[in-house]
């Protein structure tokens, strides 16, 4: 009776903990972005002439297109791979080799983003850039998060499929149904709220992703106008430019952070919202 | 304690302990950190920190009781941290501007700032007129300056950083008049960078592009107005992009500061400072 309530108490107390974590970080993004918040023109982060915050230009909207583009980019690459690697797994791949290939999918996704962006400048870049240069571009950073994010949504889809009750499999096997029509009728539709939270989260992933992006996006601050311009996104010019900033500056900064939070956040509760409809 | 938070967190002003348990914990570390033997806190510019560590590491060797702390975080926050009292000295790659005359700055080396470009590449040297043009976008062509038939990707640095702001005032230029290709942080991504692109040109630290040349990296330093980017011609003074990697104090320096700043002058460190490829200065 006491283990049980020291047990609770200490549960508790964790939960409250991370709850409280969670919220002192979003209290001190608020605090530290406030005097950028209140001081400068709030338009001005969406109108003025360009990204120079030593000459008191703060916008911030180039950069938030490219967080996007890059992430929406890299989820359209990333979620047909990632899938078909799943039913693969699943349906296709003989079992030694089917352990064999969730395996190296499990490996992909252990490898540091680091280790990723640094394969990206010495390789990557290079080889765009003898076809269109710079090569330090948005194409780069699409193909660099695609590979970061592709174990994620094939680890997710694989655990949806697999969760995928057997009575179905049998019905559709039963009703002479084909392979291909079983996935497409049956399994795909049954594992479809499973997939698409891990492609949330793969989402927010790419979105907040920054050292592999800076190290091969070319961050230059712009509206991209083809796959092979130079951008910058918010996480990436965070890193680039937080521990050399002062007083507005940095406070915009601080401005950029919140947005890309409240990016992610959005995103979360989507799969939080899609996870319940699921268990429904 | 544990029990305490435990049992608190069933009543309404749980909530409220647990955050002051919270925040107590916070504060408790560093304060612990800060007891015992004297210690001594550098923070600032990325280009100076390398050789910072190594001269601390002989000092301490030197005088065993000492414990001196090295973070980097650029110019500005050396300056900043220094003016806030968080750090006793403030490692600063530029002379000192008029808006930080509150502040004394000790030279301990010198820093050439040299443009580069891929080893490929068959320019060798480029004045003033020919950079400013490259990198406001109004040369695009390697064939402008002698060189190949190729697009130029210009290399710029992030805001913020010294090496920048040195080149600008070098070039006379606002940064917002520069059309870069490519930004980055630190010296070594822009190396890494202009080796990947033989059409490429950046700026980085002497120092650090010819280690890398030594190395074996496909790069070439670039002459500026005729004069050849080296370690030698920024000692004579007579290369025109060069800069003083100083330490920096709020007001006289005392005690173990005024130790640690006379050690770094002296010629007991001139090793190290050659080792990173800076140019020692005497102190007087």
């Amino acid at each position: 009776m006491l283990t049980d309530r020291v047990l609770t108490g200490i549960l508790r107390s964790g939960a409250l903990l991370s709850a409280l974590i969670m919220l002192l970080i979003l209290c001190f993004l608020l605090l530290e972005s406030w005097p950028a918040l209140t001081g400068l023109p709030v338009a001005g982060f969406l109108t003025d002439p360009s990204w120079h915050p030593l000459e008191s230009a703060y916008n911030l909207m180039p950069m938030l297109s490219a967080t996007l583009l890059a992430s929406i980019g890299a989820i359209t690459l990333a979620v047909p791979l990632g899938i078909a690697s799943a039913l693969f797994i699943v349906f296709f791949a003989p079992s030694h080799l089917a352990s064999l290939y969730k395996r190296l999918i499990e490996l992909l996704a252990g490898i540091p983003s680091v280790v990723f962006g640094f394969w990206g400048l010495t390789v990557l870049v290079p080889l765009i850039s003898e076809w269109q240069p710079p090569g330090a571009s948005l194409l780069a950073a699409v193909l660099v998060l695609t590979l970061m994010i592709l174990p994620m949504i094939a680890i997710t889809a694989y655990t949806a499929l697999a969760a995928v009750p057997d009575e179905l499999l049998q019905n559709a096997a039963a009703l002479g149904l084909s392979r291909w029509g079983t996935i497409a009728g049956v399994v795909l539709p049954a594992a479809r709220a499973g997939i698409t939270a891990g492609i949330i989260l793969a989402a927010a992933r790419a979105l907040g992703e920054t050292m592999a992006v800076l190290m091969v996006a070319g961050n230059v601050v712009q509206h991209p106008e083809s796959l092979f311009d130079p951008v910058r996104t918010l996480a990436a010019n965070i890193a680039l430019e937080m521990a050399y900033a002062m007083g507005d500056h940095r406070s915009v900064l601080f401005v950029s952070g919140l947005l890309l939070m409240l990016l992610v956040m959005a995103l979360s509760a989507m799969a939080g919202l899609l996870e319940k409809h699921r268990h429904v | 304690m544990v029990k305490i938070i435990i049992f608190s967190l069933t009543n309404r002003f749980g909530v409220v302990a647990a955050v002051i348990a919270f925040c107590g914990l916070v504060w408790a570390v560093p304060a612990v950190a800060n007891a015992g033997s004297q210690r001594l806190v550098l923070t600032g510019s990325s280009t100076v920190a390398p050789l910072i560590n190594e001269i601390a590491r002989r000092f301490e060797a030197k005088f065993p009781d000492v414990r001196i702390d090295v973070q980097t975080g650029g110019s500005s926050r050396g300056i900043n941290d220094v003016r806030k009292r968080i750090a006793d000295i403030g490692m600063v790659s530029r002379a000192l501007k008029p808006d930080e005359s509150d502040l004394l700055a000790f030279t301990i080396a010198l820093d050439g700032i040299s443009l580069i470009v891929h080893a490929d590449n068959p320019v060798t040297g480029l004045n003033r007129r020919q950079v400013a043009g490259i990198f406001t976008g109004d040369l695009s062509h390697w064939r402008a300056v002698g060189g190949p038939d190729a697009r130029i990707t210009v290399v710029n640095k992030a805001e913020g950083r010294s090496t920048l702001e040195l080149f600008l005032d070098y070039l006379q230029l606002k940064n917002s008049a520069i059309k870069p290709h490519v930004i980055i942080g630190d010296n070594a991504q822009g190396i890494k960078t202009v080796t990947g692109n033989r059409n490429a040109i950046g700026y980085v630290s002497i120092g650090a592009a010819e280690y890398e040349v030594q190395r074996g990296a496909p790069l070439r330093l670039l002459a500026l107005d005729g004069v050849e980017a080296s370690v030698e011609n920024v000692r004579e003074g007579i290369f025109s992009l060069s800069r003083p990697l100083n330490l920096v104090t709020a007001g006289e320096p005392q005690g173990l500061t005024r130790e640690f700043i006379l050690f770094a002058q002296s010629p007991q460190v001139h090793d190290l400072i050659e080792a990173q490829y800076f140019v020692p200065v005497d102190a007087n």
